[in-house]
Formats: structure tokens, sequence, C-alpha cells
């Protein structure tokens, strides 16, 4: 139960009570929000269910799902394919529609194509055609990633083993991939090839350019212990350090967790399929059974909105209660 | 009442020590075979390999269950034997170990997992 950030290079002061205090803040499924940049107050399901919008003086705005975990069918959530429908259900009854969806990894449960083939039904469903993903370690379990490079690179020109970049109203996204050659005792990993490739790729780029960096597993030290964190991140943000806004979207933990260090904000995504346990406080990791009656609770995604002039962008999650 | 003679003697002595020999040959084998269960079972649990070490001798069995209802996998360090599929919840995977020597192993999806099959003559 000790401090569970054991890298707190920056001694920015936020420690274990700061991120219960998130986490609390969290749990309600009300307002995220990153200093400066346009709040709202409300869940996407009061928004669906008013008939109201998100705000609207917005230049940009994009969802993150996170871990559906589809073919999973245990205690914590025998029914994850529904849950996934719900979570698109809201983002559909959206009257102003994202730009965009970014889905942080763990599509599948097992990497199993049937399992695919379900995500890739359900998806039929959301409104929001335009999707770019990243891996998660269940996504990549027996064949190295090949069959999810195959069917959700399409879009976007990846290289190696399905990194990429793209922008959008003047942001600049980055999605990375820190699941694979993993190493005995290590963390996640990106790797010298994606490292290159990520400090080749910013280098013509402004420093006031806004900078979003999605990957499954975080990208900081949340809880190493569980393996929760990426080797060599650090690398990585050296390479962005110098831009004046930068983003940090992850998922694989199935929980709410923010830092801020200067311009930069790392935030982790709820799961549609099921929680885990805040760091150190159950004996691993594995799925969180919850009572039925707030699994939901527990569940749910994340938008994001980018304003001009702005160097921070706003971050709010809601729950699918 | 039966009347052996010494030819019918010598048979019945012949039978019951084949029968005698037999049930030890077979209570050898399983008595083999449990204990080999016993120690050469690796129960994976709660994100850990447990045992964390475990001695066997070469051409013997490993077998590991997962327990968790997270996926894992069983890969070699030194690729000293065949990488498992990702195990759901009760999958098993059996190895036959080969040279005597010291196997170090990790779970590939959840790399602070980490285990020793120490192998000797």
């Amino acid at each position: 139960m000790s401090d569970y950030i054991s890298h707190d290079h920056e001694h920015d002061g936020i420690d274990r009570r700061g991120f219960l205090h998130c986490m609390a803040w969290a749990g309600t499924g009300l307002l995220w929000t990153i200093s400066g940049g346009v709040l709202a107050s409300r869940t996407l399901a009061q928004i669906a269910k008013a008939g109201d919008s998100l705000p609207t003086a917005t230049d940009l705005s994009f969802l993150q799902i996170s871990d559906s975990h589809i073919g999973f069918s245990k205690d914590a959530n025998k029914d994850v394919t529904e849950t996934f429908k719900i979570a698109l259900d809201r983002i559909n009854a959206m009257p102003t529609p994202p730009a965009f969806l970014i889905h942080t990894g763990d599509l599948t449960q097992l990497s199993k194509p049937e399992e695919f083939d379900t995500f890739d039904e359900v998806l039929k469903s959301c409104r929001t055609k335009d999707i770019f993903y990243v891996p998660g370690e269940h996504d990549v379990l027996n064949d190295n990633g090949k069959l999810y490079r195959e069917r959700y690179l399409k879009s976007v020109e990846a290289k190696g083993s399905g990194w990429y970049s793209f922008n959008k109203n003047g942001v600049h996204f980055i999605g990375l991939v820190n699941v694979l050659n993993l190493q005995a005792g290590g963390l996640g990993q990106l790797g010298d090839e994606q490292l290159e490739w990520l400090e080749e790729d910013v280098k013509g780029l402004g420093a006031d350019t806004p900078i979003v960096v999605f990957a499954h597993i975080p990208l900081w030290a949340v809880y190493p212990q569980w393996g929760w964190g990426t080797s060599d991140s650090e690398r990585a943000l050296g390479y962005l350090k110098r831009f004046g806004s930068l983003t940090v979207l992850n998922g694989h933990i199935h929980q709410v967790l923010q830092k801020v260090e200067g311009n930069v904000t790392f935030h982790t995504a709820m799961s549609t399929a099921f929680p885990q346990p805040a760091p150190g406080t159950a004996p691993s990791p594995g799925p969180m059974k919850v009572p039925a009656e707030k699994l939901r609770s527990m569940l749910g995604l994340t938008s994001v909105q980018y304003k001009q002039g702005k160097t921070a962008l706003a971050v709010v999650d809601s729950n699918l209660s | 009442m039966i009347t052996l003679t010494h030819k019918n003697k010598m048979a019945a002595l012949l039978c019951g020590i084949a029968f005698l020999n037999l049930s030890l040959f077979a209570l050898g084998g399983e008595m083999k075979n449990a204990d080999s269960t016993k120690q050469n079972r690796i129960e994976i649990k709660d994100f850990a390999f447990n045992p964390q070490s475990i001695t066997v001798k070469s051409g013997e069995k490993v077998t590991w269950i997962n327990r968790d209802e997270e996926p894992h996998t069983i890969v070699s360090v030194e690729k000293q034997f065949k990488k498992s599929t990702a195990l759901d919840t009760d999958q098993e995977f059996t190895i036959t170990v080969g040279a005597p020597g010291t196997y170090t192993y990790f779970c590939s999806v959840h790399p602070k997992m980490t285990g020793t099959i120490v192998v000797v003559k």
C-alpha cells in the first residue's frame, strides 16, 4: 500500500492520496478536466437524454474507447458484447457526433478470428465510422498481431508492427504499439525501431503543435509491480517534451487515472468490458467482480476536445450507468 | 476339495509370482504418475507461477495449468522449449524437458511473470 508511483522524477506532488481523490471523481462518472480547455459538466448519458449538445465552440472532438475484450465471459461480466453495444449507443446518441474514435486496444479477449468478427459486427451500428486503433496484448496473442494488422490498419500508413501518425485540425496524433516483443521480467515496450521512427516523425513539427499520443499500456509508471508501465516510455517522452501541449491516452488498466506534469497530461480510460482493481488493492490485476448493479458505473468511455488557442485538451470520462 | 499336483503347485506359484510382480509394477507406475503429477505441475494463479522454481529429472514432463481468468503463455527465455499458445482459464500446457540445466521462462503477455525449471540427470 506504499507509494505506487515509483518514478516521480518531476516531484509534482501527485501522490497516492491525490490519485484516490481523482479516482473518486472518476467513479462518479462525472467531469474530468485538464487545466484549461472546455469543460462539460454532464455525462454523455445525460446529454443524450436531454437532447442537449456538447459545447460547440470546439475545433475538434473525438472519443476514446478501450478494452472491449470481446470473447470474455467470466463472472466480472458475462456479456461484454452487450456493454460494448451500450457504449456505442451512447456515442450514437450524441447530438454532435465525434469526429472520430480511438480504440486503445484489447478489442478481443483471445485474438480469435471469431472474436474480431463479433467486434466488427457490433461496430457496424456505430454512426462514427472513422476509427483509429492500437493493439492490446490480448489482440496479438498467438500471431504477433498479424490478424489485427490485416484488419485494423487499413486507413493509416502503418510502420513496423503497426505504429503510425496522422493529423486532424492541426493536432498531430501518434498511435504507438507497446505490447509486442515483451521481455522477461519487463513492462510494456516500444523498442528501438519505433522510437527512432517517433523521433523522426515529430522532428519537423513546430513546438506549438498539439500532440496526442495513444497506446494500450500506460506510457507512465502507474504501477510497475503489476506491469502497468512501459520500460522505454521516458525515451519517447524525451522526443516530445518540447511541445507545448502533449496528451497521452492509454487503456489496459480498466480505470481512470490521470497525471499532469507541466504540459503533459497522462490519462487512462475505463474499459467497456469489466473493471480492474486499483493499483495494489488486490492480489493481482485480474478482472474485478462487482455487484451487477454497479458494473456499468465502472465501465465507460472518454471524450476529448481540442480548442484552438488552448494549450490543453479537455478530457471527460463518462460511465455507462 | 481341489488337490494340487506338484506340477499344478508350480504353475500356481508362478502365476502368483507373476500376479504379484504385475501388481507391484502397476503400483510402481501409478506411484510414479502420482508423484510426477504432484511434483511437476505448475499452477498459474494471481499472475504468478506456483511453484516459481521446480526441479525435475531430464526426460520428465512438466505441466502448467492456468487458474486465472486472464490468458497466459509459457515462453522459454532461451528458446529451450517450444512456447505455448495463449492458455485460457483451466487450459493446460505440457512439455518434456530435455538436457540438464536451468530453464527460465515467462509469460509473454504479462512479462513480470517469470519462473524457472531446474533439470537434473
